[in-house]
């Protein structure tokens, strides 16, 4: 189809429209990586500019004071063992929820659903006692175990819905020449639903990486404490040293930030994918 | 722990200071919610319709909208609380540059101001997400349906409201809930942006920051309250799943009309 006169004016001003969306999506992680490489004078006199020399003072002090390195490696952890135990468990509940007919199998289904629909954080009260009762005040243990109960739910849904429409006769086949049901979910299933577990990592990996409610709550000691909890701390005392609170929260929002960018195909996809389901 | 059957409630909606301050979070929650379905919602769409017309560098334009959505809320309000800061934040310094210096103001430390500056920040985070959601629901619309409308002369708005819009309802439904729930679970933000005490006066205080204040004892030297906060916590419950059980039977309404 051709395009009229009109047509083209009003390309012209969605690209506008877009230009402008994406300026202001940039522009603050421009100043923040900017501000953080300049000196506390020049915040002062060139507030607009690139930084005239490279300033690193900020980053040296964040990176060998203040304590970053522990929050990255608990961070770190905290997202890996949470991620693991969650698919291994929600594939484990999604294959005789999806592909074996039981009574009760739909009660429990939605059972595990329903959790999808209500916030953790309203439980807070009740998961601060059963942590307490059980001794893992303070442990890197107590977040874990919250997370991976945390996104069950979401999880179980994405794996199940995705087992569901794959073929039987795949499993049928490996039924008749002897191959136990851990074989058949290990050996053939895990490798089939690789696409819907990479959603279900990347849909867990933002807001577990993320997550300060439940460690502001469950954490008091600095050798435990995740990245955004040891931010937050640090941001309060350093909030006039603009040089280096910009340091620390450019390290802080750099891993995400490449991640996304090198699978921001996958973010995408895996991130709304999840939203849609939920 | 001893049973005080309905106490707490008692205490939370008919003793001072708790009443004021939990009818003051439930307004402030929903004024959330209001300012964000107008800050996010409307420009998520405008934002999916603009990525949608087989423009030049619309994959780039994706990427990038997309980027906050993947970033802390917390440390996302940490920059935004420096820009904003009144003596050498950015956010006065260009509106000095281009001749608006009577609207600079103390963005955060104003009553009128800081709700909807929250609002503003949370919906930069978070527009990413519902354009994508926007786009694979106008993706979804088959083409020959605008070829139809076209040959009968629809253009422009006739286009959207009659051709676009009717299938999007669903997704502008999800949007809905989704930004319902997203206010209601509200704290991190809030906690960077002006700390749990809710901001100047309790303008930005929410149903998270009271429920964290009350159950947790964030400042002000109080007591930890574990009840009423589990009180509030049970309130917040109402409110979401009153507004999960209408979307359910909205979307059960429509899926029987479609039959």
């Amino acid at each position: 189809m051709v395009k009229g006169k009109k047509d083209k004016l009003l390309d012209i001003f969605i690209y506008l429209f877009l230009i402008i969306a994406a300026f202001i999506v940039i522009y603050p992680l421009f100043v923040m990586v900017s501000t953080s490489l300049k000196t506390n004078m020049e915040v002062l006199v060139n507030p607009f500019g690139l930084p005239t020399e490279f300033n690193l003072d900020g980053y040296r002090y964040v990176l060998e004071v203040a304590g970053f390195p522990t929050f990255f490696r608990n961070s770190i952890i905290i997202t890996a063992v949470s991620l693991f135990v969650l698919l291994l468990v929600s594939v484990m509940a999604s294959y005789p929820l999806s592909r074996f007919t039981f009574r009760g199998n739909r009660m429990i289904y939605f059972y595990f659903i329903i959790g999808a629909m209500l916030p953790a954080r309203l439980a807070t009260v009740n998961m601060y006692q059963i942590i307490n009762a059980l001794g893992l005040f303070d442990t890197l243990f107590a977040l874990i175990l919250i997370y991976i109960a945390m996104t069950i739910p979401i999880s179980i849904f994405i794996i199940a819905g995705f087992m569901a429409e794959l073929p039987r006769e795949l499993d049928e086949s490996a039924r008749i020449d002897g191959a136990s049901d851990s074989r058949i979910l290990f050996s053939i299933w895990v490798p089939l639903l690789r696409p819907a577990l990479a959603t279900v990592a990347i849909f867990n990996f933002i807001p577990i990486w993320n997550e300060f409610f439940f460690p502001l709550i469950f954490i008091s000691s600095d050798q435990w404490k995740p990245l955004p909890l040891g931010i937050a701390q640090f941001f309060g005392q350093y909030q006039s040293d603009w040089p280096t609170a910009f340091a620390a929260l450019t390290i802080a929002i750099l891993p995400p930030l490449i991640f996304y960018l090198m699978a921001s195909k996958h973010f995408i996809k895996g991130l709304t994918a999840g939203a849609l389901k939920g | 722990m001893t049973f005080i059957g309905l106490d707490n409630f008692r205490r939370l909606l008919l003793e001072e200071p708790y009443s004021v301050r939990f009818f003051n979070a439930v307004g402030n929650t929903f004024e959330f919610f209001a300012y964000t379905m107008v800050f996010q919602n409307v420009t998520a769409l405008l934002l999916a319709l603009a990525l949608t017309r087989g423009l030049k560098f619309t994959g780039f334009f994706r990427t990038v909208i997309f980027i906050p959505v993947t970033l802390s809320l917390l440390m996302i309000g940490f920059v935004w609380t420096l820009m904003l800061n009144p003596n050498i934040g950015v956010i006065n310094e260009v509106l000095t540059m281009i001749g608006l210096e009577n609207l600079t103001r103390a963005w955060l430390g104003s009553e009128t101001w800081a709700l909807p500056v929250v609002t503003m920040v949370n919906a930069w985070q978070y527009t990413g997400l519902m354009v994508m959601l926007f786009v694979a629901g106008i993706q979804g619309i088959p083409e020959e349906r605008y070829e139809a409308a076209r040959i009968d002369g629809a253009r422009g708005w006739a286009m959207f409201r009659h051709i676009t819009l009717p299938p999007l309802y669903p997704i502008i439904g999800i949007v809905t809930i989704m930004t319902y729930m997203g206010v209601f679970n509200q704290f991190d933000l809030v906690y960077a942006m002006v700390g749990s005490t809710g901001g100047p006066r309790y303008s930005v205080d929410v149903l998270g920051t009271f429920f964290y204040r009350t159950a947790f004892g964030g400042s002000g030297g109080q007591m930890p309250q574990m009840g009423l906060g589990a009180a509030i916590a049970t309130m917040t419950f109402l409110f979401i799943a009153v507004a999960v059980c209408f979307f359910l039977y909205l979307s059960h309404l429509r899926a029987k009309g479609d039959r």
